[in-house]
């Protein structure tokens, strides 16, 4: 099952690295990660998505919590919450396939950031699913380079992560 | 405020904390707070080998529970480290270790004697801290005592650049700590409490199973009450040798690979388990699918990662042992559970723990059963690792908890005559003995230099069977007897093949560590037979300096009972050959 995971941590250079080497050394393989300030600079959030049973979740949030560095951590699957993911993808342009591209940024409602002689770069923003359905849909006109955050997320409404005072 | 250079402040600090002891070794990144010690009151112990200080660490504070402290310079000198840290981190013992580090502007440039060590010691510290601004230091030397001492104990890092060592600010000591981040639980839910001793309370047949979180947490005379009151076998982990008294009829003794049957039998039929500071290590559990399947399980720890980690937790409490076994004792109802201890006390009738006391030949746990007697297990006994460890663990009988001193999680040779050291150094007026083999204490026995130019006494008794005596066992039992590279007599000369040893016509055994004692100034005492062991350990005990006790006993000696690794608790092996 997959696991969306919020975790704030202390600003201070080498948390990331704590975290990283935490999950190579339990063997915990991580789907994605983003990292970012929070509201309050002394303070990042890291959003981290890992694959595994209700075991696997425990064991990765109780030893994400043993860390000294790290604040509080949560799972948004107990929540409602809505989450996103970002992927740039240049793709090559031709007269026949032109038409084609524009429409399938419609039916995705992404956006054409670039566009050259050959190529267009093409911003998808969505679920990591809604992500992966676009990219399987260009593939076949070739996709030349393309890019990919991991995943951000928020809870919906009240349901704030936040540190207690 | 006064001003003060980061290496007078790291000094300061350490007094502050009334840090008896520190250990270490100088280096060229280390230099400022060298001459910062120089004038100081405290107290600092030349190694001769930068592990060494860290397991001497380690030692003084496995048997006085507090924490141990090293000082190493940058490089080399902090990579020696990693092995102490790592022993450390895997047994929950409580260290402040500081190195040196290149200057900061050069941080990263492969500076001579330059290694990421906190990048290194990451995963085998509890914490660690590169300090990068002078200001810092105060407030992170106190932080990492606070971290090191506090809920599941752990070494701390904490490396200092040479320009900040260098660099200075006011200083005052902080009184208070407070990580945002870091709280550990002491108190255990109420609800979990309840819920345990309820559970405890229907068992027929519940086995309290404690480990080192126990000794931690000073917890032995509850375990001890509870135990009592509701009429509960206990069986102790290695670690937790000592903690609960063997000489009462509840005592199980110890569990595990080479622990007793009867402690590993009541497990596999217990129909609660009460896990108290153990974190179900697979030396204990055997194979995990065919653990106690028919227990309950409680698990109290203060660390949550430690529960169902393993091993399932029927009921998870988490919180300090001391603390969450008070409350729980009220809730406990007396009970005399007379059945269940008839068939413990029939188990240990039919299987005692067993070696040939009637021959004449010098079998290890003859030497350890003599130790124990003539200390009347009030000595420290402290091991290095293999054979003579489990002999150690197996014959001698602590009186009390922090008497007997071992690494178990790593398991790490070499680890017991600095530990030992160590040991001596906070309890100068008990009696020391580490208990080695010959493998292991070969691999740092040049700290005796440490010990004789510091008029610290401390006894090895070396169990020689000319092997690596543990790894020579498994490759008798599971390899055909194709012993590779076990021996430690074989010379150049000798068979490519040769599982047939013999003292008299093996080559000569290198060291002589008779000669070898004598050159540091210490004593060594040999014995080959059995009738001379008691006199040479009189002698030995007699003596006020160090001594080496050199014992050739039976070489292919192989400790039981064993289950296999792997294996179920129910396949363990009694005897050799059926």
């Amino acid at each position: 099952m997959r696991h969306t995971i919020s975790v704030l941590v202390e600003n201070k250079f080498g948390v990331l690295a704590r975290i990283s080497t935490l999950f190579a050394a339990r063997g915990f393989n991580i789907d994605s990660l983003a990292v970012g300030e929070t509201e309050d600079p002394a303070i990042s959030r890291m959003t981290i998505v890992v694959k595994g049973d209700d075991c696997i979740l425990e064991q990765v949030t109780k030893q994400l919590n043993k860390l000294v560095d790290v604040i509080k951590v949560n799972e948004f699957n107990d929540i409602e919450y809505v989450e996103r993911g970002n992927c740039l993808v240049k793709v090559s342009l031709s007269r026949s396939n032109r038409n084609e591209i524009m429409h399938m940024v419609e039916i995705f409602r992404s956006k054409i950031i670039d566009i050259s002689q050959n190529f267009v770069i093409v911003e998808v923003t969505g679920s990591e699913d809604k992500i992966s359905a676009f990219i399987r849909k260009v593939m076949p006109y070739g996709i030349k380079e393309m890019c990919r955050t991991g995943v951000i997320a928020l809870g919906r409404g009240h349901n704030i992560i936040k540190v207690s005072k | 405020m006064v001003k003060r250079t980061g290496a007078q402040i790291l000094v300061e600090s350490l007094l502050k904390e009334n840090v008896e002891v520190v250990f270490g070794l100088p280096g060229g990144q280390v230099l400022p707070v060298f001459d910062a010690i120089y004038e100081s009151e405290l107290n600092f112990i030349l190694v001769r080998h930068e592990q060494a200080a860290s397991h001497m660490a380690d030692g003084y504070a496995r048997s006085t529970g507090r924490p141990g402290v090293f000082i190493v310079t940058s490089g080399p000198g902090a990579t020696n480290i990693v092995t102490g840290l790592c022993n450390a981190y895997m047994d929950s013992v409580p260290l402040v270790g500081i190195s040196g580090q290149v200057a900061t502007s050069v941080i990263g440039q492969d500076a001579f004697q330059e290694a990421d060590i906190t990048g290194i010691t990451r995963p085998v510290t509890k914490h660690n801290f590169l300090v990068k601004n002078v200001s810092d230091l105060a407030k992170t030397l106190k932080e990492a005592f606070y971290i090191a001492t506090t809920g599941r104990p752990g070494p701390v890092l904490v490396d200092i650049p040479i320009d900040v060592q260098r660099a200075s600010c006011e200083f005052a000591y902080p009184n208070k700590v407070d990580i945002r981040s870091y709280k550990p639980n002491y108190n255990g839910h109420p609800v979990q409490i309840k819920k345990a001793a309820e559970a405890i309370n229907k068992s027929e047949r519940p086995v309290l199973y404690i480990g080192a979180g126990t000794i931690v947490s000073n917890a032995e005379n509850e375990i001890f009450e509870i135990s009592k009151k509701a009429s509960i076998p206990v069986t102790n982990t290695l670690l937790a040798i000592g903690a609960y008294p063997l000489d009462t009829s509840l005592s199980l003794g110890m569990l595990g690979m080479h622990g007793t049957f009867y402690a590993n039998k009541a497990m596999q039929v217990a129909d609660v388990i009460i896990a108290v500071g153990a974190r179900f290590d697979d030396r204990c559990t055997g194979k995990v699918c065919e653990f106690a399947k028919k227990a309950k399980k409680i698990h109290i720890d203060i660390d949550p990662t430690a529960i169902s980690k393993i091993v399932d937790a029927d009921i998870p409490v988490v919180g300090d042992a001391k603390t969450v076994l008070k409350e729980m004792i009220a809730f406990i109802d007396s009970k005399d559970r007379k059945d269940w201890l008839n068939i413990i006390d029939a188990w240990k009738t039919e299987h005692p723990l067993w070696y040939n006391r009637n021959d004449d030949k010098l079998h290890p746990q003859y030497v350890v059963e003599k130790i124990s007697e003539l200390t009347k297990g009030e000595a420290i006994v402290v091991t290095e690792v293999g054979q003579h460890q489990m002999w150690a663990a197996q014959y001698y009988r602590a009186k009390n908890s922090r008497l007997f001193l071992s690494s178990g999680g790593l398991g790490t040779m070499g680890f017991g005559y600095p530990a030992g050291i160590g040991a001596k150094f906070g309890n100068p007026d008990k009696e020391v003995i580490v208990v080695a083999g010959d493998g292991s204490f070969q691999m740092n026995m040049q700290e005796m230099a440490v010990a004789v130019l510091n008029d610290i006494n401390v006894k090895v008794v070396i169990l020689n069977n000319q092997y690596l005596g543990n790894v020579r066992q498994w490759q008798e039992m599971f390899y055909s007897k194709r012993y590779s590279h076990t021996c430690l007599a074989k010379r150049k000369r000798c068979q490519k093949w040769c599982n047939s040893p013999k003292r008299d016509t093996c080559p000569v055994y290198v060291p002589d560590f008779l000669k070898w004692a004598q050159s540091y100034g210490a004593s060594g005492i040999r014995v080959t037979e059995k009738k001379d062991v008691e006199s040479a350990l009189k002698e030995m005990l007699k003596t006020k300096n160090s001594v080496v006790l050199d014992v050739w006993i039976e070489m292919e000696e192989n400790v039981l009972p064993m289950i296999p690794a792997g294996a179920s608790l129910d396949s363990i092996i009694m005897r050799m050959n059926g």
